[in-house]
């Protein structure tokens, strides 16, 4: 039995209460937990202190503001992302995301701005100390080898974040509380290809809101995920596709893909090949397969998730055409 | 130490347990329930599956500070007054549901958290329910069947209850 390390936990009432605990030394957020309290059984990470954010006031909820964008707070759980109807009905790329994400109990932990902020995986990192220890360690924890591409210099933990390229095909952005305070963080800037931390933020700024502005008219979305069992599972390829088709039209199209590398990535030439092909026609259908092909020449997973990667590979076209195809249909 | 108040099975509880300890920890160390099971320890299996003001959620992954003040329902507090089995537990027995029994108690809070708020579930509609609960023994069909027999037994005891 893997035990959890000595913690003491802090419970702030407010954001400026939370972000002064978290400018201590090992101070750590602390929302649903679903994947930080096995990280720490892993001792992939060493906190003195969680800082719960439970109790502060006005993380929680989804609203719509004025201009018609979903402001979601930090703390939302997924279960309630995905079954919200404002969700459901303005970012389905998102509900269906956050309705994908581990099983049903951990969706009612988990939040959206912990998966937003997902640690990166891999299959040499997500281990116990004793695993890691005894295959000499790796460069994401302790180590200066890196077991997935061997002589590699760059740690390649994959982004495994359902809801990351969701958001990423509707343009949201994070709302950031500083001590200096508040910015806008566009998703597009957030993540960098570096698997040992991903995220373009300091420890001592907290995420209170994801913002997902008011989409396109005719905007449709789809999220499908890959993954050995129907439940519970991070991805081993993740798909979300945005199509904007006004008046049956395609106007715009997008594709991101997560769980290949580092950072979620986004698939080039959608909307080249997609806009102006009417829906339900054999056009638009041979569009979406050359979109799966472009995905297929631009993706190579590598070895750093459960997975074959070559069946992953093979996968990719196959889950953009099947996003697609659900978007479109 | 901290010293934490919570409400067990409509119980006032106040416990004094280390700051990281799990309500895992809590249930069934300081107040004795150990109903709720601890499977993989990793938010996986959900034989520690417990209801939360109302949410079912797995206690391991649950820091006992995090459910200060709230109510938590878990596999014993479903027997009624009289040491009466709930109908979700009576429709296990009958059903067949149970074999060793490890993952009972978070399938029976799983059922008992679908029904509270979907009284008369489709199959597909208990599968999903359960997609966070491993069982290694049954094959899952039984279990299944147990959750939709309590579906039928609760409605027609409501029923009844009416037309009393």
């Amino acid at each position: 039995m893997l035990r959890l390390p000595q913690l003491q936990v802090a419970r702030p009432r407010t954001v400026e209460e939370a972000l002064a605990l978290l400018g201590g030394e090992g101070a750590l957020p602390f929302a649903g937990g679903t994947d930080l309290l096995p990280n720490l059984k892993h001792r992939l990470l060493a906190p003195q202190t969680l800082v719960s954010l439970a109790g502060v006031e006005g993380l929680s909820g989804v609203s719509v503001d004025p201009g018609g964008a979903l402001v979601i707070g930090a703390t939302t759980r997924l279960h309630e992302v995905a079954e919200h109807p404002e969700v459901r009905a303005r970012a389905p790329a998102l509900a269906m995301a956050a309705g994908l994400v581990a099983s049903p109990q951990i969706r009612r932990m988990g939040t959206l701005g912990g998966n937003v902020l997902l640690d990166t995986r891999c299959r040499y990192v997500n281990q116990s100390a004793f695993w890691r220890k005894s295959l000499g360690h790796c460069l994401k924890k302790d180590g200066a080898v890196c077991h997935v591409v061997p002589g590699g210099q760059k740690c390649v933990a994959a982004a495994s974040n359902d809801t990351a390229p969701a958001l990423l095909t509707l343009g949201a952005s994070l709302t950031v509380a500083t001590a200096a305070g508040t910015r806008e963080v566009p998703l597009e800037s957030l993540w960098k290809p570096d698997g040992v931390y991903n995220r373009r933020l300091a420890p001592n700024e907290l995420v209170t809101a994801i913002r997902v502005p008011a989409q396109a008219a005719g905007h449709r979305g789809a999220y499908l995920k890959l993954r050995p069992r129907e439940s519970f599972d991070f991805p081993l390829l993740g798909v979300a596709v945005r199509v904007d088709a006004a008046g049956g039209v395609v106007q715009s199209a997008d594709v991101v893909v997560v769980a290949l590398q580092a950072v979620p990535r986004r698939v080039t030439g959608a909307s080249d090949e997609l806009a102006g092909k009417a829906l339900g026609t054999q056009e638009l259908e041979a569009a979406i397969v050359a979109v799966g092909a472009r995905a297929h020449q631009q993706c190579r997973p590598l070895p750093n998730v459960p997975g074959d990667p070559d069946y992953r590979r093979e996968m990719v076209p196959v889950f953009v055409r099947r996003a697609l195809r659900a978007a479109a249909g | 130490m901290i010293d934490l108040e919570l409400t067990v099975n409509g119980e006032l509880a106040r416990v004094r347990v280390e700051p990281g300890a799990r309500l895992l920890d809590v249930l069934r160390g300081p107040l004795g329930l150990p109903g709720t099971k601890e499977g993989c320890g990793n938010g996986e299996c959900g034989a520690c599956t417990v209801l939360v003001a109302g949410r079912p959620v797995c206690a391991c992954l649950t820091p006992a500070a995090e459910v200060e003040g709230l109510e938590v329902l878990t596999v014993e507090g479903l027997v009624g007054p009289g040491g009466d089995l709930s109908a979700v537990q009576r429709a296990f027995v009958e059903g067949g549901g149970v074999q060793c029994g490890f993952c009972t108690p978070g399938m029976v809070m799983s059922v008992h958290a679908l029904l509270e708020r979907n009284p008369d579930p489709t199959p597909e509609d208990v599968r999903e329910a359960l997609t966070g609960n491993l069982c290694r023994c049954t094959g899952y069909a039984q279990i299944v069947e147990s959750a939709l027999l309590a579906a039928r037994k609760r409605r027609e005891a409501r029923e009844g209850g009416d037309r009393a």
